[in-house]
């Protein structure tokens, strides 16, 4: 993913004679001028990237409380984890909800996008509404939040109750705390919507009047000209809800406390329960090792699983 | 990556488009009447859905009007009677709320400053400048965006804890100057790919007259490059402004918290007094809707660049 397949991107882009910089007078002393300039980010990604990455593998492998000295234990926390019932029950949480958000949140937001780009009257003013949810503050928002699934005189059970129909207990049932979240997270489809406008903005025009000429219908130029040309940007925010729902973590904190019956305990805020209420910061290296391994396998599944539905018009499988 | 969110030529003026268009007109006149029901059925479809999407902040505000009375009052009212505006200064008065906004743009100020400098410098160099490795280094950073920062949070917290920094804003601000660290990237991706759209002649042209890279990337760059770093302040400014987990670890003294974590700690606190607490939300809240709605076009053009976490 690097240079190559963003260089080609804009249509504004560089002239193609100079695409690594100009030809000038400034010899070696471009080089030096390079890397200096490149310094902060060059420093940063050593000092908070992978330094701290490298930290927190050697960690893994310790016993450590804060505050006191590491002991060296091996593979110790790992094997531990194999046989903790709450780092399974924080995995399957955290999966249980990317499994439902994520597929929710891109059909609602492709479908809402696919509307909006239909030229109704006040366009704007719809695209503003549906996109306002995903402003709000994550605190604000799950502040909100307790309130409309307060089960007395919250919003859905106030509603529910005044047509008759029968109320839940959201947030406080072990069965309905994750769905609530899920419904939480819907009503911010807006991100995924204004990113599926943009590639529904960049299907050629002239693609659907070839399938018109030919006799095809709306579902024609959906399945044939729409689909194809949006699975890239479907692709996209995949990837990205995905590994934004396993990195979940305000809900918990603010709106749950990973109840009940840790029906919430989302594995980031497990691995901060380990870290900042228990101290155990060794065990709690190894959660966000496995973590980072979990998403990695993720990612690559995910992307080698593209090929086989992603359309990509340059021919090039990237 | 934007090349995936920008698929495909635009070229609308291509001949057989027209001739298509032409004769594509007297069929539309005919299925017209069936068009315009499911035009008004999708308008509907979305009118119902913007009420759904509009219900909450509707909720939050009546809320934030109303006494306990009215709240627990039942049947259930929409309209507060009276409006309770009293809420909002008891609500920032019970905590210094005050404070913790003048905490948070402090943070704001340094982190955006911080951000705006650095990653529009690395920014200049991936695009301008030629050095052995460049690529490399660029690709390396664009890597990092895939990381879960739980990975790197504990040792940095440890760090800054080593250091005696915490409590302080420092380990909230000092990244920023490091070109944003971890967050970052996505800010020296944008500012490079606008870059690379500006005519490299300008730069020769200036260097043939003596000038250096600094000068180029003061005088010449960063005045072009007004609409993308008001897209990156925008978005800077939002992460602050919303972050959580930072505040909640580095921060332990209450006349330190920022906006967000004294929210949090509000609704701790004042568990079931709704009235003060949508109060709260709101004034947390409004300054970001504001924001949106004055900076509008930048903020599409941002998370359509970016397509930002939400």
């Amino acid at each position: 993913m690097t240079s190559t397949t963003l260089d080609r991107a804009p249509a504004r882009k560089a002239p193609p004679g100079s695409p690594g910089g100009p030809r000038r007078r400034l010899g070696r002393g471009e080089a030096r001028w390079g890397v200096l300039l490149a310094l902060p980010a060059i420093l940063g990604f050593a000092i908070f990237t992978i330094g701290p990455m490298v930290a927190s593998l050697i960690f893994s492998l310790t016993d450590w409380q804060i505050g006191g000295d590491p002991q060296f234990i091996g593979v110790g926390n790992y094997v531990e984890m194999a046989g903790d019932p709450l780092f399974w029950k924080s995995l399957g949480v955290t999966t249980y909800y990317t499994l439902a958000a994520v597929p929710l949140t891109l059909f609602v937001g492709f479908v809402v996008a696919l509307l909006v780009n239909q030229s109704f009257r006040g366009q704007s003013l719809w695209r503003t509404v549906y996109y306002l949810p995903t402003l709000v503050p994550a605190v604000a928002s799950a502040v909100l939040w307790i309130w409309i699934f307060n089960p007395d005189f919250g919003l859905f059970n106030t509603i529910l109750r005044s047509v008759g129909l029968p109320t839940s207990n959201w947030l406080y049932s072990e069965s309905t705390a994750i769905p609530s979240l899920v419904i939480m997270a819907t009503w911010g489809f807006g991100n995924a919507m204004v990113i599926f406008l943009a590639g529904l903005q960049g299907v050629p025009g002239q693609l659907y009047e070839a399938v018109a000429l030919d006799g095809g219908g709306a579902w024609a130029k959906f399945r044939h000209v729409t689909w194809p040309f949006m699975t890239p940007v479907i692709f996209y925010n995949l990837v990205t809800g995905v590994i934004g729902t396993f990195q979940v973590f305000n809900q918990a904190y603010v709106m749950t406390e990973g109840g009940p019956n840790n029906a919430t305990l989302f594995y980031i805020y497990y691995l901060y329960t380990k870290a900042f209420t228990d101290s155990e910061m060794g065990y709690a290296s190894a959660l966000a090792w496995v973590l980072f391994l979990i998403v990695m396998v993720v990612t690559v599944v995910l992307f080698r699983n593209a090929r086989s539905w992603v359309f990509y018009e340059m021919g090039d499988a990237r | 990556m934007t090349g995936v969110l920008a698929p495909g030529p635009k070229n609308p003026s291509a001949p057989t488009a027209t001739a298509v268009q032409r004769r594509g007109r007297s069929p539309r006149t005919r299925v017209g009447e069936a068009r315009g029901l499911t035009r008004a059925g999708l308008w509907l479809v979305l009118a119902f859905g913007a009420i759904v999407m509009i219900v909450p902040f509707v909720w939050l505000i009546r809320s934030a009007l109303m006494t306990d009375a009215q709240i627990f009052s039942s049947p259930p009212a929409w309209i507060p009677d009276p409006f309770a505006w009293e809420n909002f200064p008891q609500a920032l008065t019970a905590q210094p709320f005050a404070r913790y906004f003048l905490n948070t743009m402090i943070i704001e100020l340094f982190v955006v400053t911080g951000t705006v400098i650095t990653c529009s410098l690395s920014a200049f160099s991936f695009a301008r400048l030629r050095w052995r490795g460049r690529n490399v280094v660029f690709g390396l950073l664009l890597s990092g965006v895939m990381l879960p920062y739980a990975v790197t949070l504990i040792p940095t917290f440890v760090m800054w804890s080593e250091l005696g920094a915490l409590d302080t804003f420092i380990p909230l601000t000092v990244p920023a100057f490091f070109a944003g660290a971890g967050g970052g990237v996505f800010n020296i991706f944008l500012f490079r790919q606008f870059f690379l759209s500006i005519p490299y002649e300008l730069d020769e042209a200036a260097y043939i007259d003596g000038a250096n890279p600094w000068t180029v990337y003061w005088r010449i760059i960063m005045p072009l490059a007004k609409p993308v770093t008001v897209v990156v302040v925008i978005f800077t400014f939002i992460g602050v402004w919303n972050d959580f987990l930072g505040p909640l670890l580095y921060l332990t003294d209450d006349s330190n918290f920022t906006l967000a974590l004294g929210l949090a700690t509000f609704q701790s606190t004042y568990t079931a007094q709704w009235g003060l607490l949508m109060a709260a939300s709101l004034v947390v809240i409004l300054p970001i809707i504001v924001l949106f709605f004055v900076l509008q076009r930048y903020f599409v053009e941002g998370v359509t660049l970016t397509g930002l976490k939400g």
